[in-house]
Order: C-alpha cells, then structure tokens, then sequence
C-alpha cells in the first residue's frame, strides 16, 4: 500500500503551496477573498487525502470504529462551528476568532497527547516534540478560552489579579517544564507513558494558559488574540515534525511566523513590550498627581450637527465604545448625509482600537462603509491639521495627547492626533475614565466638546438634527 | 562513501523547511494594512486548521479506548476550528467586498 504516499505527499505539498498564496493575498482587499478559497480548496483537498492513511496502517480491531468515530466528530466539530460562525453577530467576531483559535491549540494537544500513548508507533523518537507541542497547544486553548470568557462578557474584561500572581505563574510553567524534562530523560517511560501523569502535563499546562491569561484586561486583547493565534501555530508546526506531516508543518510554521509579526505588530501600536502586555496587569492601577488645566465641556447633538454641516471636512475615530453601542450603522448613515452635503468624510482607524486586530475595519465595513474611507494611523495624523470636525466615536486611550507627555503610562504610545482639528467632538458614555485608567488631555483642551450618552442614542439623535438643516 | 550521520539526514531537512516557512510567513505578510488585520489573523487561523490533518491520523491509529477518546476531542476541536475559521474569514471577507460595491453604485 505504499503507494498511497505518492498521492498524499503531493497533495499535502500542493495544500502547503496553496496555503502560502493564500495569506499573500490577504494582503490586498481586493485579492483577499480569492486567497481563502483557494486555502479551503486546498485545506479539502489536504483533508481528502489523509483519511487514505490509517489504511495503509497495519490493520487493528479498532481501526473500523476510529473511522466511525472520525466521521462523527468531524460532523459534528465542523456544523456546530460553521453555524455559530454564520449566526453569530459582527460585533463578537473578536471572541468567536478566540475561541476557534483556542479549538486549534486544544486539537495540536490533543495530538501530541495521543502521540505518547502510543508508545508503539513510530518508535516514538519524537516524545521531546510532542511535549513541546503539547504544552504550546494546551497553554493556547486555555488562555483563548479565557479570552473568549472576557470578550463574551461571561467574565469580567478587568485584569483579575492576586497578590504573588507571576511567582505562582512562574511556578505552574516550571512544573510543567519540569514534568516535560523528566519524560524526555526518562527512557524508561518512552515504552509507555503512563496516563496519569501524562494527564497531569498537561493540566499543568491548561492551568498555566489559565493563569496567564487572568491578569490581562480587555484593551490588551488584540495583542493576545494574534499571540494565541501565533502559539497554535507554532505548536500545529512542532506536532507536523512530530508527526512527519508535511502541511501540518508547513501551515503551523508560517502561522507561528505570521502570528508573531501581527502580535509584535500589536503591542508596538501601544509603545509597549509583549512582556508588559503579559505580565504588568496594565489598567489594574491608575495615574495620579497629574493636574490637567480646563473643564469638560458638553455639548448637544443639535450643535454638533450644525458643527458637522457646515465643515469641509471630517474624520471619524472610533473606538471599543462604537463596537458596545453597536453604532456602526448610525455612524454610516450620519456619513451618507454629510457627503451629500458635500462634506468629505474619512475615518481614522488606530491599529488597536476595539478587541482584535482590525476590529474598528470589520465593524465598519459591516455598516457598508467602503475601505477606501478608513486610514491606518500613519496616513492620516498629517490630515487632522486642515480637519474642521474630529469625531471621537467611545475611543479614549487611543486619541490621548497624554502619550506626548513624559511620564505618562502611555508615554511614546502612537496616537491619533485629532487635537490638531479645528473641533473635537468625543462622543462618550459617561465620565469615567480610559481602560489604561488615565486622565485623558484632550477632553480639557479648548477645542474639544463632550457628547455624553450611549453613541446609537447621540448619533441618532445627530441624524434627526442633520435631516432638518 | 562514508554516509553523513542519521540527525542529518533525518532533522536536517526538516529544520531547514521551519527556517524557509518562517521566513516566508514573515515576508508574505510584513506589509499588511491595519484594514485586513482580523482577515489576515482569522484566515491564518483556519490555516493552521490543518491540524485536522493530524487528529485524524492520531485517531486512526488510536488503539485502545483512553486513546480513541483524546482522538476523537482532537478531531472534533480541529474540525471547529478550521470550519469555523474559514466561515468567520469568509464572511468578513465577503462585507469588505460588499460595503466597497455600495458605495459605488450612487456613483454610476
């Protein structure tokens, strides 16, 4: 039955070749959507060919009811997943990518656990790898599913600390560690894991992504969604080498790469290391002894739309507050009028606005807004300059001047300079302060007015007003 | 002929594929516009999906019952994942190109 292989390792090399051009063409909004379904065309054909495998397998008692039990868990894995992907709303997107992400590392565990009961098969000189892979995979479906808790609101999105949390961390990760060690250099054991302690590995494991996730509060989640989209990968890739398998190492290297630029990516938007993200519980405290000169200065919708009408030009930044009040769909229809009145309309989008990498550019074009209006951060800080109205839609730390100013926790953070326009309006829910707990300047400066209430209620409100001009 | 030495032969290959996947992973994605940033991260989301691959061919060759159950969570939580990964890319996917269609339209 060898030649069984001459069909699937072309096929894997040719899904690994199809994945790579997939994600090129991510890389262009108007190539994207061809890229993944050449990706699903390849990931079929990938899947396909692997049922051949067991076949060539010396045959067992069990082999018949493997494949029974394949078919049911694929049946049901797979419609469970794809209905609640289609059913669910646009604006829990960020949790549900979470959670398939954590289903993927909690799969590569699974895997790697397999793997090392069965001892027999192949002669298992890859145990190290599968340990490694293994605690990767369990420490990644752990913390995503935390992460899903918190943007699901089943737990709060507040950092959750306790006194000595990174030495108890640190201790969890070290027995793992140690565990893993101890069944590497144990050759005795590599004639058969024992099951209870294999189980014990890697509830180590679990516990550890557990942990590490709790201290981490909802505006660092983008930073932490890509880095357990990055761990999956790389533990997809360590349990290919384990495995042999080529598309496993192929799709779960490049993922580890990709994962880890976009993390990278994330936590330098906000100036700060991965290891502050991870370990600092950001948010938990609160700046003090920071005076800020002027008042809060509110305004009404009736103002803000003659504000609005009468201007050249305006530049929206939204933020997590927009995504709350689900007010993507007023702000486009506020958008409508105005450029019928003329007025150019643009939107400022900071890479780390909302939960996930994107968010703000998902939200909007579900509104219908076109992605030629949205701009990254560096293209449009310079416009702000000759803007009339900027539109502070429930963003806080994101808009802060406070990053210009030394000795602020969000000093040297890049930020959308919208106090360089003629106006801001900040639309925002009540008083309270940013996630990062920070004052912010900009509500105090001169040129800036408060719309405070729940962004669907103002910006409808906008509307009505803007329709009577 | 003296036969260079089993790791060589064996690892060898592999460590280079990892070196030229990471790069290559690097590379194609380095310019990516903050716009595509959730696509690009739940496209390769459903792209280490393959790990479907690997929990089948573990669950195959499961062979007694506490191995056929890890199997089967295998299978079952790969297969969420990579339908579920391509269902959600797809579908943002499919709003950028519709919110961008439109917008055209008045225009014509």
């Amino acid at each position: 039955m060898e030649w069984i292989y001459d069909i699937i390792e072309p096929v894997y090399l040719l899904a690994a070749i199809l994945f790579i051009l997939a994600l090129r063409a991510m890389s262009n909004p108007a190539t994207a959507r061809g890229g993944i379904v050449w990706a699903g065309f390849g990931m079929l054909l990938a899947i396909g060919v692997t049922i051949l495998i067991p076949v060539t397998l010396p045959s067992s008692s069990t082999l018949f009811l493997n494949f029974v039990l394949m078919g049911i868990a694929i049946a049901i894995g797979g419609s469970i997943a794809y209905y609640a992907a289609i059913k669910v709303q646009m604006t829990n997107m960020p949790q549900m990518v979470a959670i398939y992400n954590g289903m993927g590392g909690g799969a590569a565990g699974a895997i790697a656990a397999v793997d090392l009961m069965l001892s027999n098969w192949p002669a298992n000189q890859y145990a190290p790898l599968d340990i490694v892979g293994g605690l990767i995979g369990s420490v990644s479906f752990a913390g995503s599913l935390i992460a899903f808790l918190k943007l699901q609101g089943w737990m709060t999105q507040k950092p959750v600390t306790f006194p000595g949390q990174n030495v108890v961390n640190l201790v969890v990760l070290g027995l793992a560690a140690l565990f893993g060690a101890f069944f590497i250099i144990q050759p005795a054991f590599l004639a058969g894991f024992p099951v209870s302690l294999l189980a014990m590995f890697f509830v180590l494991g679990l516990l550890y992504g557990l942990f590490m996730t709790l201290p981490i509060g909802g505006a660092d989640m983008p930073v932490v969604i890509s880095l357990y989209n990055a761990l999956t990968g790389m533990a997809v890739g360590i349990d290919g080498f384990a495995l042999n398998n080529f598309a496993m190492i192929v799709a779960g290297v490049i993922v580890g790469a990709a994962g880890s630029l976009l993390t990278y990516l994330m936590a330098k938007a906000m100036n700060r290391s991965l290891s502050n993200v991870l370990f600092s519980a950001f948010g938990a405290k609160e700046e003090t002894g920071v005076e800020l000169k002027g008042s809060l200065k509110p305004t009404d919708p009736d103002d803000v739309a003659v504000q609005l009408a009468y201007s050249s030009k305006v530049i929206i930044a939204p933020g997590y507050g927009m995504a709350v009040a689900q007010a993507q769909g007023k702000v486009k229809e506020m958008c409508d009028i105005l450029e019928q009145k003329g007025v150019t309309v643009k939107f400022a989008i900071h890479p780390v606005a909302g939960r996930m990498p994107g968010h703000m550019n998902v939200l909007l074009a579900e509104a219908g807004v076109s992605y030629d209006k949205l701009f990254d951060i560096d293209e449009i800080n310079p416009e702000f300059a000759t803007t009339d109205v900027a539109m502070v839609i429930g963003a806080n730390d994101t808009v802060n001047p406070a990053a210009h100013r030394q000795g602020s926790p969000l000093f040297g953070m890049p930020v959308l300079e919208v106090e360089q326009a003629k106006s801001v309006v900040v639309l925002k829910r009540g008083q309270g302060k940013g996630f990062a707990g920070i004052e912010n300047d900009l509500f105090y400066r001169d040129n800036c007015k408060m719309l405070y209430g729940d962004a669907t209620d103002s910006l409808s409100k906008v509307v009505q007003a803007l329709k009577k001009l | 002929m003296i036969q260079p030495p089993t790791w060589v032969i064996q690892y060898l290959p592999l460590v280079y594929i990892a070196f030229l996947a990471a790069f290559t992973g690097y590379e194609v994605i380095s310019r990516v516009p903050t716009l595509l940033h959730t696509p690009l991260m739940s496209g390769s989301n459903f792209i280490h999906g393959a790990v479907l691959v690997g929990s089948m061919v573990m669950l195959g060759l499961a062979q007694n019952l506490p191995e056929q159950i890890v199997g089967f969570i295998a299978v079952l939580l790969g297969a969420a994942n990579v339908t579920g990964g391509y269902a959600v890319t797809d579908r943002i996917l499919e709003m950028f190109d519709r919110a961008k269609q439109r917008e055209k339209k008045p225009e014509a």
